[in-house]
């Protein structure tokens, strides 16, 4: 398979770096256009002086709300991130490890597999009416809830695949020396799937700060997140396309500097499921 | 023993609790909901039963069929283009050592990047009169186009920008797949006398089978969903040549606040996909079987 060639390792380089560009051309395009001013944009300049007004705008102007969506953003990842690792590991540890009848492990597998395919959409009506009713329309508790539910089913499959893992030696040693079930998870269990809560926590915080639909049927104004600050933009007829290139290039910032800092676990987590 | 029993409960309680409060009720209420019709008067809900007229209305109404139709192209469409691509890639490619870090943080930030932000990208790059796309075009002496104006050309538009987004991570899932492939079985055949082309045929294409399928469904279940994009580049027009299922509820549901009916259309859509799955599942296991 690996023929070692002059001609074929050329080849090889060509094409990733080409597929490379293609990819990173677009990202590099829009981070230009947020330094542009409109007529450079307009005129299509390849060569300009940039410009820092847009992103002065996009943060410090006080029509915009982009610094708020970027808090609200914030709180809401972090926060269903958190429930999101304790609730899937919980019960991860629970279906694998505590002796439940198959049919509960296979029910509950079976039902989020149903709803992680169903358009969140579909849903997002049910929630609304259910939060307005009880008065958690419009608040970010609201909001939170609904993206840690979006993310379970994912996180249960990764953290089951993690627990499953751990040899089960160890945890019948622990029980043996008189380990209840918190100590089990506490000492043995917690340490060796540190990696798996890593990959599972930062693909949950970015599939939040990414989702869309949900969060623009349960928010106003007051609780939007990025995103919906984005989709504002376009949806005005007298587009400042300068300032949502700006803001679009701050939104990407999270996932860039994750990508930086915690890449090996990125692709572990994206790879867990298909590989295994 | 009395004591595990009660770790047991209290460990899955959790997420059995966020389950039936945030899935199974809201599919009861849903389902409920679709036999009826809504008034709001004084900020009080006015539920009329109305039996199966909003289902009967939903088979009729031409935005929600445009919409299963464009979303079945789309997605059908775009996964196949993403899972070829993203596969000779990846054949192209294994084995290549050097910048790897580099090139896989290029090929993970579309994936990492929301989806919106992916559309308000390509919304700019699309754009009829300053649109880089469009300069290219003239650039190179053709004649620009309205890509999302165009009802001929937005849907092609909007897949491309899928296969933009998506193809480097089937082609990533895809390498890290070939490169687990043990590597004897090539040598083997090798000597053997095989052809290259031979052994991609004979040996790589069976042993890749398990990750293609995994990749592909993946790959389904999310462009089945896809509302973002679409959202900001063309919002379902013009006309209705990029409306999808995603849309078409939000508008009915929200936009127009007709709960009653935007209920029946979600239950038809998860109908659908339920027997996807089942189907799926079935033809799979048949051909375990076999």
């Amino acid at each position: 398979m690996h023929s070692d060639s002059l001609i074929s390792t050329i080849t090889r380089h060509t094409v990733l770096a080409l597929s490379a560009l293609i990819v990173i051309f677009p990202f590099l395009w829009i981070v230009a256009a947020g330094f542009k001013t409109q007529i450079d944009l307009l005129l299509g300049k390849f060569l300009f002086v940039p410009t820092w007004r847009n992103f002065e705008s996009v943060l410090f102007n006080s029509g915009s709300d982009f610094l708020r969506n970027f808090a609200n953003s914030v709180i809401v990842a972090s926060t269903s991130m958190v429930l999101v690792l304790v609730v899937a590991t919980l019960a991860a540890y629970s279906l694998y490890r505590l002796r439940w009848p198959s049919w509960v492990l296979h029910s509950l597998l079976a039902w989020s597999l149903v709803f992680h395919m169903v358009p969140p959409i579909t849903l997002a009506g049910a929630w609304f009416t259910m939060f307005r009713s009880i008065g958690m329309d419009n608040t970010l508790s609201g909001i939170i809830l609904a993206h840690t539910t979006l993310n379970l089913p994912m996180a249960l499959w990764m953290m089951g695949v993690f627990i499953r893992d751990v040899p089960t030696e160890l945890v019948d040693a622990a029980s043996m020396d008189g380990a209840r079930t918190p100590q089990v998870l506490r000492h043995v269990v917690l340490p060796i799937v540190r990696p798996g809560l890593a990959a599972t926590g930062i693909l949950s915080f970015i599939f939040s700060w990414n989702e869309f639909p949900v969060v623009l049927t349960l928010a106003q104004r007051q609780t939007a997140t990025v995103p919906i600050g984005i989709g504002k933009y376009a949806q005005d007829n007298t587009v400042a396309f300068t300032e949502m290139a700006a803001a679009s290039t701050l939104s990407m910032l999270p996932a860039f500097l994750l990508l930086l800092i915690a890449q090996r676990f990125i692709v572990r987590g994206l790879t867990s499921g298909a590989v295994k | 023993m009395k004591n595990d029993t009660f770790w047991r409960y209290t460990t899955l309680m959790p997420a059995v609790l966020l389950f039936v409060a945030l899935t199974v009720v809201p599919m009861v209420n849903l389902f409920v909901l679709s036999f009826h019709h809504v008034e709001w008067i004084e900020r009080i809900a006015i539920w009329k039963s109305v039996g199966w007229s909003n289902y009967t209305a939903a088979f009729e109404d031409n935005l929600f069929r445009a919409g299963a139709f464009n979303t079945v192209v789309f997605a059908v469409v775009a996964v196949t283009v993403q899972m070829v691509l993203g596969f000779i890639l990846a054949l192209l490619t294994i084995g290549v050592t050097r910048g790897r870090t580099f090139y896989r943080t290029v090929f993970l930030l579309p994936i990492l990047v929301p989806g919106i932000i992916i559309g308000a990208i390509w919304k700019l790059m699309y754009s009829y009169d300053f649109g880089v796309i469009n300069k290219t075009a003239i650039f190179l002496g053709m004649s620009p186009q309205d890509w999302l104006g165009n009802p001929n050309l937005a849907l092609a538009s909007v897949i491309v920008v899928d296969i933009w987004h998506w193809t480097p991570f089937c082609f990533l899932l895809l390498l890290a797949a070939l490169e687990s492939l043990p590597q004897d079985i090539y040598e083997a055949a090798r000597i053997d006398g095989s052809s290259p082309w031979q052994a991609l045929r004979f040996i790589t294409l069976p042993l890749m089978l398990p990750a293609i399928i995994v990749t592909f469904v993946f790959r389904m279940i999310l462009a089945l969903k896809v509302f973002d994009e679409v959202y900001l580049l063309t919002g379902g027009g013009p006309g209705t040549s990029t409306e999808v299922v995603s849309f078409t509820i939000y508008r009915r549901f929200f936009t127009e606040d007709r709960p009653g009916y935007g209920a029946a259309i979600s239950i038809i859509t998860f109908a659908a996909v339920a027997i996807l799955i089942f189907v799926a599942g079935r033809i799979s296991r048949r051909r375990k079987a076999s």
